[in-house]
């Protein structure tokens, strides 16, 4: 296990370099986010729905395409030169790639929405600060898992001819429940109701997370393999 | 050629391999022990790098067997994977990362001791000492080519594998290639050579095959001069293809 957390951690690593130094899917992701954000609060009219119901589900879609960005990256960055070959050649198994793809997207995905947060609190006048720690924990657990299932997706739809527009055809099914969970979560959270209202929600989402877990560790080796 | 009383570095028993209606592979089969280099001739679409993919684990072969000293190739075998290097048509480096930090991934992921100085010891032997803060991206195809080169054999493997390595190399590269390559067989490297070149190809080898249309029709130790050989490989070619 120790190989394969220090295999993992070298190809997230080196992943991470690499955005960090061409920052191409970074700043897309921050530009499309803020875009999104503008849309949607200059285009609604604030007099047929209340912010405080459109907020959440704002939220999530600008969350969910933005990281879709990244995704779309994560095995792209793979077929340059072959380069994906050079992995699978090497000692580094097969769940070592897979969680090293999934970190290095964490990563990625997390640093997207710590500035999108912000972003949508000032366009939407939410409340954020004020429920901080329940709402990181809701972002933190839907984001393991429409990331984990999107990293399997990306290499799937690296090998097809249009693999931009495969990734979200392929990923978006999937991200149904943990996406609903997180909205109807974030929903309770900002309206302030008790606690006992959005325990099934993360209940949901922290199976949705151990389940697509372990389902694209086992079933990423045969996405990759000729 | 022949199997020792010990068990071949490296055998190969009736591979097979289809795409499709092509079939890419049919009944290919050689041994080799420690210090041999076998050099496998034939035309475009011969197969030859199909069978470079099988033996570096990359494909699955649909019938028959490669064997790593007398073991049956696993793919999940990590003490099998650091015992290859492969050098490929592609280089399966990083363009955003520089020379010596692609070395350094390549090495972390193989567990090699100091990854940092045997980068820059590998990119001496290559003679890019002085790129090694180069970005990869920003390299001509001769110089990538070398680091390439310097990536498949950074983690030390007892088996090679070269696919065409000469493509695109300028003669003082071609040069430095092919002293590594000879360096190799002294070193008592197994050594598996795919080349459209029959002059460079025999120089290096202690075995030479030719493919044609997935099969080996000859394949035996050296012997006669270049000319007799390339009327042979004419012959085979022809009569084959």
């Amino acid at each position: 296990m120790g190989e394969v957390l220090r295999h993992a951690l070298t190809i997230a690593g080196k992943d991470l370099r690499l955005e960090f130094r061409s920052r191409t899917a970074f700043l897309s992701a921050l530009v499309f986010t803020a875009l999104v954000l503008a849309i949607f609060q200059f285009a609604r009219d604030p007099t047929a729905v209340s912010t405080a119901d459109l907020a959440p589900g704002i939220l999530w879609i600008t969350f969910t395409f933005a990281a879709l960005l990244g995704l779309n990256r994560a095995f792209g960055l793979e077929r340059e030169n072959r380069a994906l070959d050079g992995l699978l050649l090497s000692p580094a198994s097969r769940t070592a790639l897979y969680l090293g793809k999934l970190l290095a997207n964490l990563v990625f995905v997390g640093a997207v929405e710590a500035i999108a947060l912000p972003l949508f609190a000032i366009f939407f006048n939410m409340p954020v600060l004020r429920v901080l720690g329940p709402l990181v924990a809701v972002i933190a657990l839907a984001t393991v898992g429409f990331v984990a299932v999107g990293t399997l997706m990306s290499s799937i739809a690296v090998n097809t001819r249009f693999a931009e527009l495969m990734l979200p055809v392929l990923m978006l099914p999937f991200l149904m429940p943990p996406v609903t969970s997180a909205v109807q979560a974030t929903a309770r959270i900002f309206a302030g109701r008790p606690f006992s209202e959005t325990v099934g929600w993360l209940r949901l989402l922290v199976a949705y997370d151990v389940t697509f877990l372990v389902v694209c560790i086992l079933v990423f080796e045969h996405t990759i393999e000729e | 050629m022949v199997a020792s009383a010990r068990h071949p570095v490296l055998a190969v028993r009736d591979l097979a391999r289809s795409f499709g209606p092509v079939r890419a592979l049919r009944g290919v089969e050689f041994t080799l022990d420690a210090g041999e280099v076998l050099a496998i001739f034939g035309p475009n679409g011969a197969g030859k790098t199909t069978l470079l993919r099988i033996l570096a684990g990359l494909l699955r072969p649909e019938r028959g067997a490669v064997l790593l000293g007398g073991e049956p190739a696993v793919r999940a075998d990590a003490r099998q994977r650091r015992r290859v290097g492969l050098i490929s048509h592609a280089s399966f480096l990083y363009d955003g990362l520089t020379a010596s930090e692609n070395l350094e991934f390549y090495g972390r992921l193989y567990g090699v001791g100091d990854p940092r100085a045997r980068a820059l010891a590998a990119l001496e032997a290559v003679g890019l000492a002085e790129r090694a803060t180069t970005i990869a991206g920003t390299m001509s195809r001769g110089m990538l080519q070398r680091l390439a080169i310097a990536r498949a054999l950074l983690h030390d493997p007892d088996i090679v594998l070269l696919d065409e390595p000469f493509t695109g190399l300028d003669q003082a590269a071609a040069g430095a290639l092919r002293r590594q390559l000879v360096r190799l067989r002294e070193e008592r490297r197994t050594v598996v050579l795919v080349t459209h070149n029959l002059d460079e190809g025999l120089e290096l080898a202690t075995h030479t095959a030719i493919q044609v249309a997935g099969r080996f029709v000859e394949c035996a130790p050296k012997d006669g001069d270049a000319a007799d050989y390339r009327r042979r490989y004419a012959e085979a070619t022809a009569a084959h293809g």
